[in-house]
């Protein structure tokens, strides 16, 4: 798989990237290389094979639904970037 | 007790010597505090450590002494140690070695990080990692690269660089570390030290930064094995806030160390041996062989048929799950924002792009990318059927042998820069340890002896939750060997 700039600037924008212009032939390339690699998966034939999630095959665990913690907002807003009556801020979504 | 001998104690004789009262935790403390601005920061030093907590050190320091004093002490009492800067913890910045969490305050502890705490350990600081574990060499750290106390111009391996490093030099006694594909056993072996990754959900993945979570596992490095089954002891068990903990018979990894190794199977897979492996890598794991045989071990020829496409399914299935983890940071919550946003998603892409360093730039691409419609089945699908071969291999093996043994790298450390451009290359450093991580099982590095100055590991690999097994495998090559020893000469 070789992946063009235009495929690049595809997936930055999926993941929601920033790249820098002139950075985009080197990660074309790199990212190239590590499919390349990848694909070496397709010597094995894996028909019929059941995907493998969780190493012991295990499944999700629940628990009852009752309330455990506390409510620590003030404590975890300390790290946000900007806050106003305990709400997180953004540029403005709506015009 | 003289500095020279301090220097090369482990956490057991230290354990000792604080039980005795001969020396106290804030004299130790101290000791290694002093070790860790001389040997560390500054031109030349390690830059292992990306923060160092000396006040809440001698705090915790001054509580165990009082503990120590009144009675009621535990062996970890007193005992410093360091922890990954991957590993929350409460009041301390936790930066996973990345810029977009270089302002980042923890709210709360790891799991791992509140049970050491309430055995007594004391945390001198926050060691070097690769950005968000996600490197084989340390160079991928906002904080800058660590050196191999071995040699300086050399990486210590990662993405437990600082960790490894920090041991090595014995700036810390211990610190722990995490291990997705490699990052504890790498680097142990790459220092000449001990490095133990458990079964996944051994130890609780709460509080642990997340890059790949049905990879990733906490776990310890340290001077002996003696010293990672102490710790185990301490970190392992059942947590209900970690949603992949397995609920298990918790065994005391102590006990089982002076086990004989009598007739104990151990397996060596023909396709870890076949090519690839560096000839002076080979002689030392040769050597290691023939001590065990001389202890009492069979040895069995086995067969992991696919071992060779862990480094392919692993590099689908990582960054899959690290482009899904690694979308939290988004700039609104907590992290890194980018200055004067014209709407939001410039806010995302900027703090994003600004924020993460370039390596995990390309996994978050990666994965984004087998993920995408269209994709899925050709490489996200596939790569998990490859998981289940991969890890019927050595359900297969386990039927045969007690023990896997084998290299842990195919060289010894590589120079500082010289695979940093090319990341496929880089990735293939860790053929050896990432199927372990692909089918949860546990392995542990063991210094086996030196290749031109350079020290080389062997690797155990155990069946699921056989942590003790390992452990008393190679406690029995450290009572026969010295290798463990070591220390690099260049370290006063």
């Amino acid at each position: 798989m070789s992946l063009k700039k235009t495929d690049v600037e595809k997936i930055a924008h999926l993941a929601r990237l920033s790249l820098d212009e002139e950075a985009i032939p080197g990660y074309a390339d790199d990212l190239s290389g590590i499919l390349s690699l990848v694909e070496e998966m397709n010597e094995v034939n894996t028909d019929g094979v059941e995907p493998l999630a969780h190493p012991h095959d295990a499944v999700q665990r629940l628990r009852s639904d009752q309330v455990s913690e506390e409510n620590q907002r003030e404590l975890l807003q300390q790290n946000a970037p900007q806050i106003d009556s305990g709400l997180f801020l953004v540029p403005k979504v709506i015009e | 007790m003289g500095d020279s001998n301090l220097k090369n104690s482990t956490l057991t004789e230290l354990s000792a010597l604080l039980q005795k009262k001969d020396i106290s935790s804030v004299e130790l403390t101290s000791y290694y505090l002093e070790r860790i601005k001389r040997l560390d920061g500054g031109e030349g030093g390690l830059n292992s450590f990306i923060s160092v907590t000396e006040e809440h050190a001698l705090k915790q320091a001054a509580a165990a002494d009082a503990k120590l004093a009144a009675g009621g002490a535990g062996l970890l009492t007193g005992l410093p140690i360091a922890h990954k800067d991957i590993f929350c913890t409460k009041g301390i910045r936790t930066s996973c070695g990345s810029k977009m969490l270089d302002n980042f305050i923890a709210p709360y502890s790891a799991t791992v990080v509140e049970k050491m705490e309430s055995d007594g350990l004391v945390m001198l600081g926050k060691t070097n990692m690769d950005e968000f574990a996600m490197g084989s060499s340390n160079e991928n750290s906002f904080y800058g690269a660590v050196s191999n106390p071995w040699s300086r111009d050399r990486v210590p391996g990662g993405s437990s660089g600082g960790s490894a490093a920090a041991v090595a030099a014995r700036i810390t006694p211990a610190a722990t570390g995490t291990d997705t594909g490699g990052s504890i056993r790498q680097p142990a072996a790459l220092c000449g030290i001990t490095g133990l990754k458990p079964t996944y959900g051994r130890v609780s993945r709460w509080g642990m930064v997340a890059f790949a979570s049905s990879l990733d596992q906490g776990g310890v490095l340290t001077q002996s094995a003696e010293d990672a089954a102490l710790l185990l002891n301490s970190m392992a068990g059942f947590d209900p806030k970690d949603s992949t903990s397995m609920d298990r018979e918790l065994p005391d990894f102590s006990a089982e160390l002076n086990n004989s190794l009598e007739g104990v199977k151990v397996g060596l897979p023909k396709e870890y041996f076949e090519d690839g492996m560096d000839a002076g890598v080979a002689k030392v794991v040769e050597e290691a062989i023939e001590t065990y045989k001389s202890m009492g071990a069979e040895m069995v020829e086995i067969e992991l048929p696919n071992s060779g496409l862990a480094v392919p399914t692993y590099y689908v299935l990582a960054p899959a799950e690290c482009s899904s983890n690694l979308s939290r940071f988004d700039g609104v919550r907590y992290g890194y924002r980018c200055e004067d946003p014209k709407d939001l998603e410039d806010l995302y892409k900027r703090s994003r792009g600004e924020g993460f360093g370039e390596e995990v730039k390309r996994r978050i691409m990666i994965g984004a990318y087998v993920l995408s419609a269209g994709y899925y089945d050709a490489y996200y699908l596939k790569a998990q059927r490859m998981r289940r071969l991969i890890s019927g291999d050595f359900h297969s093996a386990f039927e045969k042998v007690d023990v896997i043994m084998g290299p842990v790298t195919p060289t010894t450390a590589f120079r500082q820069g010289e695979k940093s451009d090319d990341p496929v290359t880089m990735y293939l450093s860790d053929i050896y340890t990432i199927a372990v991580n692909l089918a949860g099982l546990p392995g542990i590095s063991i210094p086996a002896g030196f290749s031109d100055g350079m020290p080389v590991g062997l690797q155990l690999i155990g069946n699921h939750f056989a942590e003790s097994k390992l452990l008393n495998l190679a406690h029995q090559y450290q009572q026969r060997t010295g290798w463990h020893r070591e220390l690099p000469s260049n370290i006063e």
